[in-house]
C-alpha cells in the first residue's frame, strides 16, 4: 500500500511511510486503518472534520500513543529505515528527528526567547560538554554552545523576534508564540516537523506570515513538513498534498487541486445533498480559492 | 560594647547554621520544582552525608595524618559521592514509578523511605551518637570586651566557620551558574515548566530528573560535612529535624524557587540563633516552626516564590 498519490505527479521520495495505522481506545476506534506517504521536502496536510483523528495520528507518530496496528517508517538517505512506532517519545526527537507542535501553545514561559530556542539543542550540548562535567569548567563547551546560539538567532532573525531574544517568552502576543514554537522545533534540526493547527487563532495577515514562513522552510531546509489545519487559506496555498480524514478512515488523498474536487471529500464536508451543513467559512475558503476547485462545489 | 559583640557572635553562628540549611533547602525545592512533590527522605540523604564524612576522616585518620585540607577534599568528594548514589537509587526505586499516580501517594513513599533509612543507619551504625574530634582548630578574635560580670568576653571568627561560609558561598555560585549558564541547568528549567514538551525537543526527562536528586543530594552532603565539623557529632536521627527544618527553609523562601531556598535557610539559621541567644534556648524549634505556620497562613507562595497558576 505505497501507490502514488492519486492525481499527483511524481513526487519527491517518501520520508514518512504509515501503513495500516489502526488506534483503539477500548471500543473506540480513532484511526482505522489509515495509510499515506508524507514525500521530503514537501507539505503534507491532514485535513478533515473535527474529530477526525487528526491529532491521534500525531500522537502515534510522536510516541504519545503506541499504535494498536501499524507501522510508521521514516526513511532518511543513507539511513536504515527507522520505525517510529518502536521508539520511546524523547528518542523519537533526538534519533529520528521528528519536531512536533501542539494545537495549544507548549512555550517554556518563563525561559527567554533565546533559551527556548537552545534548549531545543540540549542533546547536542550535553555531549559537548562531557555530560556538564566539563560544561562547569568551560572546557570545549564554549564553541558548541556558540554555534547553539547562532542557530537559535538565525531562527529568530527569520521570524522577525531577534531585539526580543531576551524577554520571557510569555511576554509574546500570541502569533509571535505560535512562530517561535516552530523556531523552536527547527532548532532540533529536524527532518520532519509534525505542526498541529498552526494557524489556529492567527489573523489574516499572522496567517499569511505563517504560510511565508513554512514555504520558507520547506523551500530552504528542506524537510518534510506535515501539517494539521483548519484554515482552507493555509492548506490549499502552500500544501503540495492533502490527506483527507473522516471518521477516522482516510476518504481521499492527493494534491489540492485532486481533494478540492473529490466527491468523497465533498460529501464529509457537506454531507449528502445538504450544502447548507457547510460551516460558512469553509464554503467560502472553498469557493474563493482558485476557480478550479470552486466549480466542483457549486 | 558587650551588646555589640553578643550580636556579632550570635551573626556568625546563626550564618553557619543557615548554610547547612540553605544547602540542605536546595535539595527540597529542586525536586519540588521539577515533580512536584516533598521528598521528605531528604533529611536522611543529609544524615548519611554526616556519617560518611564521620567514616572517611576516621579512615583518613587510621591511614596516618593527610594534610587537613587534602583530607577535607577527600571527604567532601567522597560524601559527595556516595549520597550521590544514595539519592539515585532514592529517586530510582521508590520514586519513579510513582511518577503519574496521585501527589499523596509519592508523599506516603517519601515518608515511608525516610523511616526506612533511619532505621538502616540505626541498624548499620547502632543508636548510639557517633562523635569526631574537632578537625579544625584556632581562629581569629574579632571583638575582645568584658562581659556584664566583668568577665573577659571574645568573639572569634573561627577558622571553620570562615571555612564553611567560603564553602557555602562557592557552591552557591557553582550551583547558580550550573542552573542558569548550563544544558543541564537549562533542561531542567524545561522540565520544571512542561515535561512532555521537553521530552520532544528530545531531553532525557528521566535522566534529568535522576540528575536534580543527585545535585540534590550532594549538596546535603555538603551540608553533612559543615554539620560534622561544626557539631562533631552525628546519629542516625539528626536528619529529621534539620530535614525539617531545611524543608521550612524552602517554603520560606517559597518551594520552587532556588534563590528562595538559600535566603530561607540564612533566615531560619538566623531566627534560630537570635531566638536561643536573645529569649529562650529551649524553645529556639518553636520559633522555626511558628515561621512555617505563619508562612503557610500568610504567604503559602513564601518570600520568593511566584503563585502557582493553574495550567489549562
Amino acid at each position: 500500500m505505497t501507490g502514488p498519490a492519486n492525481g499527483h505527479g511524481p513526487g519527491e521520495r517518501p520520508l514518512l511511510t504509515v501503513e495500516h495505522l489502526t488506534m483503539r481506545f477500548g471500543g473506540l476506534v480513532a484511526i482505522d486503518d489509515v495509510s499515506f506517504q508524507a514525500a521530503d521536502r514537501e507539505i503534507t496536510a491532514i485535513i478533515g472534520p473535527n474529530g477526525a483523528g487528526k491529532t491521534t495520528v500525531f500522537n502515534c507518530l510522536t510516541g504519545f500513543y503506541k499504535p494498536t496496528v501499524g507501522r510508521l517508517t521514516l526513511e532518511l538517505e543513507g539511513h536504515p529505515p527507522i520505525f517510529l512506532e518502536r521508539m520511546e517519545g524523547f528518542r523519537i526527537a533526538s534519533r529520528a528527528r521528528v519536531a512536533r507542535t501542539f494545537q495549544n501553545i507548549r512555550l517554556f514561559p518563563k525561559m527567554t526567547l533565546l533559551e527556548n530556542l537552545v534548549v531545543a539543542q540540549h542533546n547536542k550540548l550535553m555531549r559537548a560538554s562531557g555530560y556538564t562535567v566539563r560544561g562547569l569548567f568551560g572546557f570545549g563547551y564554549r564553541q558548541e554552545e556558540e554555534k547553539a546560539v547562532d542557530r537559535a538567532r538565525y531562527w529568530l532573525e527569520q521570524i522577525g523576534l531577534v531585539d526580543r531574544a531576551d524577554d520571557d517568552a510569555d511576554s509574546l502576543p500570541y502569533g509571535d508564540q505560535r512562530r517561535l514554537e516552530i523556531a523552536r522545533a527547527m532548532c532540533t534540526e529536524p527532518v520532519l516537523l509534525c505542526l498541529d493547527e498552526p494557524a489556529a487563532g492567527l489573523n489574516p495577515r499572522e496567517s499569511a506570515d505563517l504560510n511565508d514562513l513554512l514555504t520558507f522552510i520547506r523551500n530552504e531546509h528542506r524537510i518534510g513538513i506535515l501539517l494539521i489545519e483548519h484554515d482552507m487559506s493555509v492548506v490549499m496555498q502552500i500544501s503540495d498534498r492533502i490527506v483527507v480524514l473522516d471518521y477516522g478512515r482516510k476518504i481521499s488523498d492527493g494534491d489540492p487541486e485532486f481533494v478540492r474536487q473529490d466527491p468523497a471529500v465533498i460529501r464529509a464536508y457537506l454531507g449528502e445533498e445538504e450544502e447548507e451543513d457547510l460551516p460558512d467559512i469553509v464554503k467560502q475558503d472553498l469557493s474563493t480559492d482558485g476557480a478550479g476547485g470552486a466549480g466542483a462545489l457549486s | 560594647m558587650y551588646h555589640v559583640a553578643y550580636f556579632l557572635d550570635q551573626l556568625i553562628n546563626g550564618v553557619t547554621l543557615g548554610a547547612i540549611y540553605g544547602l540542605v533547602a536546595i535539595g527540597y525545592t529542586m525536586v519540588y520544582g521539577i515533580i512536584g512533590m516533598i521528598n521528605f527522605a531528604h533529611g536522611e540523604i543529609f544524615m548519611i552525608g554526616t556519617f560518611v564524612s564521620l567514616i572517611v576522616f576516621l579512615l583518613l585518620g587510621l591511614a596516618g595524618g593527610v594534610w587537613l585540607p587534602l583530607a577535607i577534599l577527600i571527604v567532601l568528594l567522597a560524601a559527595m559521592l556516595f549520597t550521590a548514589i544514595y539519592g539515585w537509587t532514592l529517586e530510582r526505586v521508590a520514586y519513579r514509578r510513582l511518577r503519574a499516580s496521585p501527589r499523596l501517594a509519592a508523599l506516603i513513599t517519601a515518608i515511608g523511605m525516610s523511616i526506612f533509612l533511619q532505621n538502616y543507619v540505626q541498624l548499620l551504625q547502632g543508636a548510639r551518637n557517633k562523635p569526631l574530634p574537632p578537625q579544625i582548630t584556632g581562629g581569629v578574635e574579632v571583638v575582645n570586651t568584658t562581659n556584664r560580670a566583668g568577665e573577659a568576653y571574645a568573639v572569634s571568627l573561627s577558622f571553620l566557620q570562615i571555612l564553611i561560609i567560603v564553602l557555602t558561598i562557592v557552591l552557591m555560585v557553582v550551583f547558580t551558574l550550573l542552573i542558569t549558564r548550563t544544558a543541564l541547568g537549562r533542561a531542567q528549567r524545561a522540565c520544571e515548566q512542561d515535561r512532555g514538551m521537553a521530552a520532544l525537543l528530545g531531553i532525557n526527562v528521566d535522566r534529568t530528573i535522576s540528575l536534580t536528586f543527585v545535585i540534590g543530594a550532594s549538596l546535603a552532603a555538603v551540608a553533612g560535612l559543615i554539620f560534622m565539623l561544626r557539631y562533631g557529632a552525628t546519629d542516625f536521627f539528626v536528619g529529621f529535624l534539620t530535614g525539617l527544618k531545611a524543608f521550612t527553609a524552602a517554603v520560606l523562601g517559597g518551594i520552587g524557587s532556588l534563590p528562595g531556598a538559600m535566603l530561607g535557610g540564612l533566615l531560619i539559621g538566623l531566627i534560630e540563633v537570635f531566638f536561643a541567644g536573645y529569649f529562650n534556648l529551649e524553645y529556639k524549634d518553636v520559633a522555626t516552626f511558628t515561621i512555617l505556620v505563619l508562612v503557610l497562613i500568610f504567604r503559602p507562595t513564601g518570600l520568593l516564590g511566584k503563585p502557582d497558576i493553574e495550567k489549562v
